[in-house]
């Protein structure tokens, strides 16, 4: 009979390897499985921007806090994922965007987020690479960014130090529920635990009907670009109001072209592609904010899945109805606030009272209270 | 961004070497409307590329007069020549984005044949990003449109037909270089003889080279490799010592050669990123130079009405390029419903023969250009793999040992593949470098994801005129 370990994490993206770490950290025997190599999906593949301007007000606490979490990877995660703290810059560049961004920066000012409102003036003296077009900025110390593409190896040793066992490259495809806990059926085999965690990304949705529940989950096909490495163009995290460009400038020259503009493709395996015409929508916007970009060669664009609940708030709790079974996911900007949410999860595993509220799932359970908004 | 009606033409043809310019032909002789796209300003791809002044008829080589010829074809054909058009993007049902002179375009087809070609693979050695240090493709450029001369003191290095051609052309124009240095024996020479008796053109422009070749009494330096390059801000030197036939060092004196430029080629890898990058069915196929796409005798690919032909299907050479134009040519008119089945398989009879006859001969290209996995073994730790990102050997063998065991997420661990040349230059040789780490087969570590634009494109282009209110910004993110 094989081992039966205390937790089996399914999906070993930001959120599944943070909580592992963290549920291994407290003590439990943590396996994780994925599909393929770890955080190669959204965690891997996402802008990497920490930024409370582009976060949701009902996770302006987390993020903050997360945004600390990223800020000192190197203690508790052991391994530079090339995190860099520096000025948030979301602009408006007409009167409608300044409408917009004042009354957005309010909300999420209230909700902690140290954000204030400056002119387009003021904000060009903080980043010099600014056009002169942009009418108000809202401008905020805790920003940031993160590489990515990184966080794959970060976490891949931080597990195996911990003592986690890695199962990459090995889809699951069915839980079963035992006497004992679950059995997951994967390609490499069944893998018992007493507790499972559900973090597939967008793939909860599937997961979570392996166990007989219906959590229906919107994917997002966002695209990104990144420029060849160019001589340095800004120094801050660009934005604009309504939260559709994410611009910053890695240390090696490349910037990263962002904001969500969406391709199109199915998360069942098809291809997925960018639609030319909203990467050029998006490279107008950059160039329109840091004109000195117009001069850069672009170097690759992708895309990548992003998973969203239909209150596009996040998924994170205890599964109703069934014991030791919880699901992480769909967290909005999930990348930046993704870790402080997991280590709440692996709080609750742990049988810990959580610093802060989770994110139960049994709203998302009962029919829909009004039409889709 | 001009936007075209969809389905401008038939078939769209991406490249124009001989696969697609034959392709390109044969489709348009049976009634299909035909688009063919490259980013040269002529026709003729890599291997007739057209000459920078029109060269006189009586010392062009075969492959100018082939490339002329089929140049006057295409002119009196119905094809629609799109050139000097550099793709960046192709998408789904077909749609090829381009940066012209105009800037960006977008064409659209129900059928894409893909003839883009193969690239240089490059075996790197500690020096070989110097300048002066350049490979074989880019010399047959310089040689081929350009009638450049080398630097006075040039040595020519690696393996295959391409080594002979190359110092055969520059011989004849009276720059030989100061030496050869080839991977291959004699004896690996002679054993593709058999093979060119279906070639009897061929073996003669062999011959031609071998005279002037050894006319010129440019010493050669069978069985040896090029071990290092030195020099401070250019090449000064090239460092040779022996291999054995798989490419493996072997025990020999080295001997440092003065040169201000070295030209090496180490054969091709198939320049498949179109049907990746539409998620058509990839195999690997070492003789064939790598991964391509799994396609038929016509070069149908898994991927419904879409095509993959020439050097990029699997390195073949020009001459199986034609044919399987050809092939490809009457397949989209059948599977378009211009010709019927019967027609289809009549037509296709001769060049498939003509396919049969080349096989033997191209295999034994092939082979001789083949990566011997010994080649990548030797290459020293301390040598650049990825020179956009400056990428070393010993730090691919960290990210493995630090558990990267697909080429993707080799990328992520170290960056190798993530500059402009998208993995172009160093994708074979690191994933070759990966798998022996592993002691895994090369399908195994898998083949590098492609990513739009196919080749670096500036933003500037891509703006065209806008006003801020013209971006189609979408609706604002929840709150
Ligand atoms: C292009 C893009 C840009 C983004 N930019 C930002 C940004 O700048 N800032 C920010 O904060 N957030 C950003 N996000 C959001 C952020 O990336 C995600 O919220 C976050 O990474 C989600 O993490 P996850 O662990 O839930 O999912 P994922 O990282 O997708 O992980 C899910 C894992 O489950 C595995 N899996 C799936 N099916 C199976 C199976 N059957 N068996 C086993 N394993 C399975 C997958 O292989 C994958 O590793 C972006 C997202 C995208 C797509």
């Amino acid at each position: 009979m094989s081992t039966l370990h205390d937790l089996i994490v399914i999906g070993g993206g930001i959120n599944g390897a943070t909580t592992a770490l963290f549920a291994a950290r407290g003590g439990m025997d943590v396996v994780v499985v994925d599909r393929g190599p770890l955080c190669r999906e959204a965690s891997g593949v996402n802008a990497g921007t920490l930024t409370m301007q582009m976060t949701r007000v009902a996770l302006i606490p987390y993020a903050l806090r997360a945004h600390q979490m990223w800020a000192t990877a190197r203690e508790w995660l052991g391994h530079d994922v090339g995190v860099v703290v520096c000025d948030g810059l979301s602009l408006a560049f007409t009167e409608q965007e300044a409408e917009l961004l004042t009354f957005r920066a309010g909300k999420r000012r209230e909700a902690g987020a140290p954000i204030t409102l400056i002119t387009g003036q003021q904000a060009l003296q903080i980043e010099p690479g600014l056009s002169d077009k942009a009418l108000l900025a809202g401008h905020c110390r805790v920003d940031g960014y993160a590489n990515a593409y990184l966080t794959g190896l970060a976490f891949r040793t931080a597990l195996l130090d911990a003592g986690v066992t890695l199962m990459e490259n090995n889809p699951a495809t069915d839980i079963q529920q035992t006497s004992s806990g679950f059995e997951v059926v994967t390609n490499q085999g069944p893998v018992r635990a007493k507790r499972v965690v559900i973090a597939g990304g967008v793939w909860i949705e599937e997961m979570m009907g392996w166990l007989g529940i219906d959590l229906p989950i919107k994917t997002l096909v966002n695209q990104l670009a990144v420029t060849e490495r160019i001589p340095t163009a800004m120094r801050t995290v660009v934005g604009i109001a309504n939260g559709l460009l994410s611009l910053k400038q890695y240390h090696h020259g490349t910037v990263v072209i962002g904001g969500g503009w969406q391709g199109v493709g199915s998360r069942d395996g098809g291809a997925c592609s960018l639609l030319p015409e909203r990467l050029v929508g998006n490279i107008r916007l950059a160039c329109h904010a840091i004109p000195a970009l117009k001069n850069a060669r672009l170097a690759r664009a992708w895309t990548g899945f992003e998973a969203e609940t239909r209150d596009a708030l996040p998924a994170v709790g205890p599964i109703p109805g069934i014991t030791n079974a919880y699901v992480i996911g769909s967290i909005h900007s999930g990348y930046t606030s993704g870790p402080y949410l997991a280590k709440l999860l692996a709080d609750q595993i742990l049988g810990r009272e959580p610093d802060l509220p989770l994110f139960p799932i049994d709203r998302l359970l009962t029919p829909e209270p009004h039409a889709q908004g | 961004m001009s936007r075209s009606s969809p389905h401008d033409f038939d078939v769209l043809v991406l490249g124009g070497g001989p696969a697609g310019m034959v392709s390109a032909i044969t489709a348009s002789q049976h009634g299909l409307s035909v688009g063919l796209i490259d980013e040269q300003a002529e026709a003729g791809g890599q291997i007739w590329r057209a000459p920078w002044a029109a060269s006189s008829g009586k010392d062009a080589s075969p492959e100018v007069r082939d490339g002329h010829k089929m140049r006057e074809t295409l002119a009196r054909s119905n094809v629609s020549c799109l050139f000097g058009r550099r793709i960046w993007s192709v998408t789904d049902q077909y749609r090829v984005e381009v940066l012209g002179a105009d800037g960006v375009e977008t064409y659209q087809a129900p059928h894409l044949i893909v003839a883009l070609g193969a690239h240089e693979r490059v075996i790197p050695f500690p020096g070989w990003t110097l300048p002066g240090v350049m490979g074989l493709a880019a010399a047959t450029i310089m040689l081929k449109a350009h009638g450049l001369a080398p630097p006075k003191d040039w040595v020519l290095a690696g393996v295959g037909p391409l080594l002979a051609a190359v110092a055969a052309g520059y011989a004849r124009k009276g720059h030989p270089p100061k030496a050869i240095i080839d991977l291959s024996g004699p004896s690996d020479w002679l054993a593709t003889l058999p093979s060119l008796a279906s070639r009897p053109g061929l073996f003669k422009q062999g011959v031609g080279w071998v005279v002037s070749i050894l006319s010129s009494r440019i010493p050669i330096y069978f069985r040896h490799a090029i071990r290092r390059a030195e020099g401070q801000d250019r090449i000064a030197a090239c460092v040779i010592g022996p291999v054995d036939q798989d490419g493996h060092r072997v025990a020999g004196p080295e001997l440092s050669l003065d040169c201000d430029a070295l030209m090496i080629g180490n054969g091709l890898v198939p320049g498949g990123e179109v049907p990746r990058l539409l998620g058509a069915n990839q195999v690997y196929q070492h003789e064939l130079g790598g991964w391509i796409p799994d396609c038929d005798r016509y070069g149908r690919t898994s991927l419904k009405h879409l095509y993959a032909i020439g050097d990029g299907a699997g390195i073949r050479g020009g001459a199986v390029a034609c044919s399987a134009g050809q092939l490809a040519g009457l397949a989209v008119a059948h599977d378009a419903g211009f010709i019927d089945a019967a027609s289809f398989a009549r037509q296709s009879v001769q060049p498939l023969t003509e396919n049969q006859k080349l096989a033997a001969f191209s295999a034994a290209m092939a082979h001789m250009i083949r990566l011997r996995p010994a080649q990548v073994a030797s290459i020293s730790p301390e040598a650049v793999i990825c020179r956009c990102e400056d990428v070393t050997r010993q730090d691919l063998v960290c990210a493995a040992k630090a558990g990267a065991r697909d080429v993707n997420q080799l990328k992520h661990f170290t960056r190798c593949g993530m500059g402009p040349c998208q993995g172009r230059m160093c994708g074979d040789i690191a994933a070759e470098i990966l798998a022996q780490e592993h002691q895994v087969s090369r399908q195994a570590v898998g083949y590098w994801t492609a990513r739009p634009p196919l080749r670096p494109i500036s933003l500037q282009s891509m703006l065209g005129r806008f006003e801020y209110s013209d971006i189609p910004i979408p609706k604002p993110a929840p709150l």
